[in-house]
C-alpha cells in the first residue's frame, strides 16, 4: 500500500463520477411528488410594489400556488453572526414587505407541477410598482449615498502616514477603480426543499451546509436538529454559495405551505441580481519613498458599493497592511449604498481588487523612481507582519521572486515602453505580488475502519470542485495503509460532524488535522479491540501495539490485519471522532505569498490585446496534491485574466437593470483566451507552525495580483496606465 | 415560455400554409427562437418545424453560382469543399461565429434571420421599438458599447446586426430565394435586411408567411482573394465589435475589383460600396486601404460608449486588405 500520497499528484477520487454524470448536483434531485418553483423578479431597482395581480397566472395549467408579500408565511431573520455560524450577507427575507431594493429581487414565486408551467405562469403575474430614481452605478452612489465608515477592525493604521507622505521626497497618489463582478459559477444556484413531520431536508448548492442549516433553523424558528442541508457536489461557487440567499428561504417556505417537495433553480439572469456580487471599489493609494526607494508611507482608502439593505465591506486594504516593510501606513474602508442586491465574498475578497490597486501603484512608484519593479519589491520585503507586530510563520517570497523571474526570463526585460516587439505585436512584461491570509477553523470529523477493509469518513464540509474529497482520502490512505479507492468520503451534509465553510482557502488546513486525528483515534480503537479478552493480543496493552499498513502489530512482532481483527471480534468497524481547534495568531502571522509574471501582446494596428504567458510562483506551505493545487492556481490565473480584461457587470444608469446578464455578454475568458503557457511553481515549504501538515490553502491566492500584473504589462507595452478595470481595448486605442 | 402549437411540415407548400394559419415562427435549428421564447421576448402561437423539408443541399449551378439550402448547418457550410476553396471569406466568417455546438444546430436561413443582441430588446421590459413599436429606444441613451451600431442607425433603433455569415454574404453578393402564399420570388441579399428607420420592427423584406428556401451565392470573383477578420474583446464566443469581409482581385499591381462588407458596426450586414470604389484602380498599399477605410465610415454616427467602433472598424478593413494583398492570402 502506498504511504506517500500526501504531496503526490493524485487524480480526483470523484473524477469518474463527475465525468460520467453520476455525481448528483442539487437540481438533479427530483423527489417523489415534487413541485417546481419559478420566481417573479422585480423589473425596477427602487420603489414599492403597489399591486400584484395573479389572476391570470393562477389559472394557468399546473399552477399550485403563487407566493408574494401578501401571501407568505411569517418567518424570522437570522441574527447573521459568523461566530454563531448563521451568517448571511442579505439579511432581508424574500417577500418581507412591499419594498423593492434592487432589480431582480424576488417579488413573487410561482409553484407548479412542472418547471415549464411555473415559468410560464411567472411571466403572467402582473406586478405594479411605484418606482423611485435608483442609485444605479458606483458614480451615482459616490455622489448620492452617505459614505459610511467600515467597522474599525477592518481598518489599520500605524505611525503617521499622512505626515510622512507630505514630507516625503518621492511620492505618488492615484485612484484605482474596479467594477461590480459576478461570480457566475457554471452550476446555477438551486434549492430542493422537503418537509417531513416538521423536519426540513434542504438540498442546496452551498459552500457551507452547517451555516445553511443554522440559518434555516433561525428563519423557520425550529431547532438545528430539525434541519438537514445537503450539498454533496457543487458546480463551484467562487463565494456566491457561501451563505443562504433569498431563493433558498422562498423554496423551503413554499414547500412547507404546499406540503410537497419544491425545487427552485435561480435562472442565469438572476445570478446577476439576487445571489451576491463582488462590489465596485474606488481606492485612493498614496505611496511615498526615500530617494533610494525604501517605502516611507503608504495609505489605501477604499470605498465599495453595498446594498440599501445591508453593509458589506470589501476589505481592499487587507493585504496592504502587511505585504511590505513600511513604518507609516493606513488602510481604511467605507461603503456607499446602491440599489443592487447585497454584495458578497468573491474569490479572494478584498485582496483581488485591493492588490490590483496596490500592485499597480507599486509599479507606478517603481517607474517614478526609475527602478525595476521587481527590485523595488525586493527592497521593501519584510518577514514580519507589521500590522500585528508578529513574524510570519513561514515566508519564502524572495525565493518566489527569484524562481519566477528565472523561469519567466525577467532579466531580459527592456524597461523602455513599447521596446519589445514581435512582428505586428508589441510585447509587455509585468510583475505583481500575490498575497492571502491563512486561516484554520474549528473542525470535527468521524472515521470508521470497516471490517470489509474499507474506510468511511464524514465531515460537514464540502468539495466545491477544488479537490477536498481527494486530499482527505489521501491522508486517510496514508495513515491506514488502505488503498485510496477503498476510502469512502462523504461530505456535504449538515448531519455529519461539523466542518468548515468552503471558503477563505481554509478548508485544507482545517479539515486535514481533524480527519487525521479521527483516523488515529479509529486506529487507537482498533488497538483496544485487539487487546479485549478474547482477542489475538488479549495479554497486551493497547499502548504497546503498533499499527502499520493495515495491520495491528504486537510488541513481539505478531500481526493481524484490521479486517481480520474486526471479523474475529464480530465488529462492523472501529470508529474515531475528533475535534480540532482553530489556529490562534498569537505567536505568528499566518499568510501565503507569491508572485505573477505576465506577458501581454498588443497588436496596435487592430487594437487586439491578449495575455500570452504567465509564470506564477506560489508559497502556500506544503502542497497536499500537486495536481489539484496547480489546478487551483491555473484556474485563478485564468479568472484573473477575466478580471483584468473582461469582467464587469454593467447596469443601466437610469433603471439599475443589469444589461449584460448572460454568458454571451458578461465576458469571461474562453479556451481560446488561455495564454500560450501558464507555469505554476509551487514552492512546497511546509508551515508546521500552522498545522501538522504544513499546508496553508491555495484556492484564492492565485487570483490576487494577477490583474495588476496584466495592467503593468499593458503599461510596459503601450505606455497606457489603466487604473479602472477592466482593460477594454477602447482604453488603449490612440485618441 | 408560453405554450405554442407545433406543426411539422413535409413540404414547402405545407409549411407556408401552416404558417399562415396562426401567428407563427418557422423553426430550423432554433438557436435564436428558443432562446427568445424562453426569455418571453418572442411569443409565437405556433411553431412550424421545417427540418423535414428537402433544403439541406449545397449545389453548384451551371452559371457558377452556389445554391445553399436553407437548412444547411453553419458547420456544414463552413466546411463544404467549394466554400473552403472558393469562398474562404464565408468559411472564415461562419467559423468565427458562436460556438461549435451552436454552429452545428444553426441553419443558413436561421442565421440570415437571427435577431439583434441589444440587451434592451432581450430584457423584455425596457422600451424597445423592435419589441414594442413606438415605445422608444433605450439603447440610445443607455448602455451601447458592444452590440450597437455606428452605421445605419436611426432615432428609433441602434442595434447592430449580429451575424458574421451575413457579412461575408453581403461581400460575396447573393440572392435570397423565398416561397410564400403568392409563390416564389427572389430578393437581392443586400435588399433583404432593412435599415431600422422609423420602423425597426420591420427587419427584413419577407412578406407575411414567406419562407427562405435557399441563398444563392454569386460566382466567386475571378482571381480574387478573400478574408474575414473579426475583432472583439475575447478570442471566441463573442459577437463582433467590428468585423470586415474583403474580397480583392489584383491584376498587374492594380486593384481590379473589390468587395467590402462590415459587421458589428452596422444595423444590417453592411456593404461598403463607396469604400470599394476608393480601392478599384488603385495600387494595393496602406495609404489606399486607409483612405477606403475612412470612406467606409464617413456616414458613421457614434453613441456614448461605441465611438471606438469607428477606428476599430477602420483597423479591421486595413488589416484584412493587407492580409489579402500580401503573399499569404487565400486565392479563389
Amino acid at each position: 500500500m502506498s504511504k506517500n500520497l500526501v504531496g503526490a499528484a493524485v487524480p480526483r477520487v470523484d473524477g469518474a463520477r463527475k465525468l460520467s454524470g453520476l455525481a448528483p448536483y442539487t437540481s438533479d434531485n427530483h423527489l417523489p411528488n415534487m413541485a417546481y418553483g419559478y420566481g417573479v423578479f422585480s423589473t425596477i431597482a427602487s420603489g414599492k410594489i403597489t399591486g400584484i395581480d395573479t389572476g391570470e397566472a393562477s389559472k394557468m395549467p399546473g399552477v399550485i400556488d403563487i407566493f408574494h408579500h401578501k401571501h407568505f408565511p411569517k418567518l424570522y431573520r437570522t441574527p447573521s453572526s459568523f461566530e454563531e455560524e448563521n451568517k448571511v450577507d442579505e439579511t432581508r427575507l424574500p417577500f418581507e414587505d412591499d419594498m423593492v431594493h434592487y432589480a431582480g429581487q424576488f417579488v413573487a414565486l410561482v409553484v407548479a407541477e412542472t418547471f415549464e408551467q411555473a415559468r410560464a405562469a411567472a411571466y403572467r403575474v402582473k406586478v405594479d410598482y411605484k418606482a423611485e430614481d435608483p442609485i444605479a452605478t458606483m458614480d451615482q452612489a459616490l455622489k448620492r449615498s452617505e459614505k459610511k465608515p467600515a467597522p474599525p477592525e477592518t481598518d489599520h493604521s500605524r505611525g503617521e502616514p499622512d505626515k510622512r507622505f507630505e514630507s516625503a521626497a518621492r511620492k505618488i497618489e492615484r485612484v484605482y477603480t474596479t467594477p461590480v463582478e459576478t461570480h457566475n459559477p457554471m452550476e446555477l444556484h438551486a434549492s430542493v426543499a422537503h418537509w417531513e413531520n416538521g423536519r426540513l431536508v434542504l438540498f442546496e448548492a452551498s459552500q457551507g451546509v452547517i451555516f445553511a442549516r443554522n440559518v434555516m433553523s433561525k428563519v423557520f424558528g425550529i431547532a438545528p436538529s430539525q434541519v438537514e442541508v445537503r450539498a454533496p457536489f457543487i458546480g463551484s461557487g467562487f463565494g456566491s454559495k457561501l451563505w443562504i440567499w433569498p431563493h433558498a428561504v422562498a423554496a423551503a417556505a413554499a414547500a412547507r405551505e404546499v406540503k410537497r417537495p419544491v425545487q427552485l433553480v435561480v435562472p442565469r439572469q438572476e445570478m446577476f441580481t439576487t445571489t451576491g456580487q463582488r462590489p465596485a471599489t474606488h481606492q485612493t493609494l498614496r505611496i511615498a519613498t526615500g530617494e533610494q526607494g525604501k517605502l516611507q508611507a503608504l495609505t489605501q482608502d477604499s470605498i465599495n458599493s453595498t446594498s440599501t439593505t445591508d453593509v458589506y465591506v470589501e476589505s481592499s486594504g487587507s493585504c496592504t497592511k502587511s505585504l511590505y516593510d513600511c513604518p507609516d501606513l493606513r488602510v481604511s474602508h467605507a461603503t456607499v449604498a446602491s440599489n443592487r442586491g447585497t454584495p458578497t465574498s468573491m474569490r479572494a475578497p478584498g485582496a483581488a481588487p485591493g492588490l490590483f490597486a496596490l500592485e499597480s501603484a507599486m509599479d507606478e512608484m517603481a517607474i517614478e523612481l526609475g527602478m525595476d519593479p521587481l527590485e523595488f519589491r525586493k527592497l521593501n520585503f519584510t518577514d514580519r507582519d507589521q500590522s500585528l507586530d508578529l513574524p510570519f510563520s513561514s515566508i519564502h517570497l524572495l525565493e518566489a521572486y527569484e524562481k519566477g523571474a528565472e523561469k519567466f526570463g525577467w532579466s531580459e526585460r527592456n524597461p523602455e515602453i513599447g521596446s519589445m516587439r514581435d512582428g505586428d505585436e508589441v510585447i509587455g512584461w509585468g510583475v505583481a505580488a500575490c498575497n492571502w491570509e491563512a486561516l484554520k477553523r474549528d473542525c470535527s470529523a468521524r472515521v470508521s475502519m470497516r471490517s470489509d477493509g474499507t474506510v468511511f469518513a464524514s465531515c460537514a464540509t464540502q468539495d466545491i470542485g477544488t479537490g477536498t474529497y481527494t486530499i482527505l482520502a489521501q491522508v486517510i490512505s496514508d495513515l491506514t495503509g488502505v488503498a485510496i479507492d477503498k476510502v469512502d468520503i462523504e461530505l456535504g451534509s449538515s448531519a455529519y460532524p461539523s466542518g468548515p465553510v468552503s471558503g477563505g482557502s481554509w478548508a485544507t488546513a482545517t479539515t486535514l488535522p481533524a480527519i487525521a486525528k479521527a483516523t488515529k483515534n479509529a486506529i487507537d480503537q482498533l488497538k483496544v479491540y485487539a487487546t479485549s479478552s478474547n482477542a489475538k493480543f488479549a495479554d497486551q496493552k493497547p499502548e504497546d501495539l503498533k499499527y502499520e499498513d493495515g495491520e495491528v502489530i504486537s510488541g513481539s512482532g505478531d500481526r493481524i490485519s484490521f479486517t481480520e481483527l474486526l471479523k474475529q471480534q464480530r465488529l462492523a468497524s472501529a470508529d474515531g471522532e475528533a475535534d480540532t481547534p482553530a489556529a490562534e495568531q498569537d505567536k505568528f502571522s499566518f499568510r501565503s505569498f507569491g508572485v505573477h509574471f505576465v506577458e501581454v501582446r498588443w497588436d496596435e494596428a487592430i487594437s487586439n490585446l491578449r495575455v500570452s504567458r504567465v509564470v506564477s510562483a506560489i508559497d502556500v506551505g506544503k502542497i497536499i496534491n500537486s495536481t489539484t493545487a496547480a489546478n487551483q492556481v491555473e484556474g485563478a490565473v485564468v479568472m484573473g485574466i477575466g478580471m483584468a480584461l473582461y469582467e464587469a457587470t454593467e447596469y443601466d444608469h437610469r433603471t439599475g437593470l443589469p444589461v449584460n446578464n448572460d454568458y454571451a455578454e458578461y465576458l469571461v475568458p474562453t479556451h481560446a483566451d488561455q495564454p500560450d503557457s501558464v507555469d505554476v511553481i509551487l514552492l512546497d515549504h511546509p508551515d508546521y507552525d500552522f498545522n501538522e501538515y504544513g499546508a496553508r490553502g491555495i484556492g484564492e491566492i492565485g487570483i490576487t495580483g494577477l490583474a495588476a500584473a496584466v495592467a503593468n504589462a499593458v503599461h510596459h507595452a503601450t505606455g497606457k496606465r489603466v487604473r479602472d478595470l477592466p482593460i477594454r481595448l477602447e482604453k488603449l486605442m490612440a485618441t | 415560455m408560453r405554450s405554442f402549437a407545433y406543426e411539422k411540415a413535409d413540404s414547402v407548400d405545407a409549411a407556408v400554409k401552416s404558417h399562415a394559419n396562426k401567428r407563427s415562427s418557422y423553426i430550423a435549428g432554433g438557436t435564436t427562437l428558443i432562446d427568445l421564447v424562453k426569455l418571453d421576448v418572442m411569443r409565437p402561437e405556433q411553431v412550424v418545424d421545417i427540418n423535414r423539408l428537402p433544403l439541406g443541399e449545397v449545389e453548384r449551378l451551371s452559371d457558377g453560382r452556389l445554391k445553399v439550402g436553407a437548412l444547411v448547418s453553419n458547420t456544414d457550410l463552413a466546411y463544404h469543399d467549394v466554400v473552403m476553396e472558393e469562398y474562404a471569406v464565408l468559411s472564415e466568417a461562419l467559423l468565427s461565429g458562436a460556438s461549435t455546438q451552436l454552429r452545428n444546430m444553426a441553419s443558413t436561413a436561421g442565421n440570415v434571420m437571427q435577431r439583434v443582441r441589444c440587451p434592451y430588446f432581450r430584457d423584455g421590459v425596457s422600451d424597445c421599438n423592435k419589441r414594442e413599436p413606438g415605445s422608444g429606444c433605450s439603447a440610445i441613451g443607455g448602455h451601447n458599447r458592444s452590440v450597437h451600431a455606428v452605421l445605419g442607425t436611426s432615432e428609433q433603433c441602434i442595434a447592430s446586426h449580429p451575424s458574421d455569415m451575413c457579412v461575408a454574404m453581403a461581400a460575396i453578393g447573393a440572392t435570397v430565394l423565398v416561397e410564400g402564399p403568392k409563390g416564389a420570388r427572389e430578393i437581392d441579399f443586400l435588399d433583404f435586411h432593412l435599415l431600422p428607420g422609423d420602423n425597426p420592427q420591420h427587419e427584413h423584406a419577407l412578406e407575411p408567411d414567406e419562407l427562405i428556401t435557399h441563398v444563392v451565392l454569386n460566382a466567386p470573383l475571378k482571381g480574387s482573394r478573400s478574408s474575414y477578420l473579426k475583432l472583439r474583446d475575447r478570442a471566441s464566443y463573442q459577437f463582433a465589435l467590428a468585423s470586415s469581409a474583403v474580397i480583392l482581385s489584383v491584376e498587374s499591381g492594380v486593384i481590379r475589383d473589390a468587395r467590402l462588407a462590415l459587421g458589428g458596426v452596422g444595423t444590417k450586414p453592411w456593404r461598403a460600396k463607396s469604400a470599394e470604389q476608393a480601392l478599384i484602380g488603385k495600387k494595393p498599399e496602406k495609404s489606399v486601404f486607409e483612405a477606403a477605410a475612412e470612406k467606409a465610415f464617413e456616414t458613421a454616427k457614434a453613441y456614448k460608449h461605441n465611438a471606438y467602433k469607428i477606428p476599430l472598424g477602420q483597423q479591421a478593413i486595413v488589416r484584412s486588405l493587407e492580409l489579402v494583398s500580401s503573399d499569404n492570402g487565400a486565392t479563389s
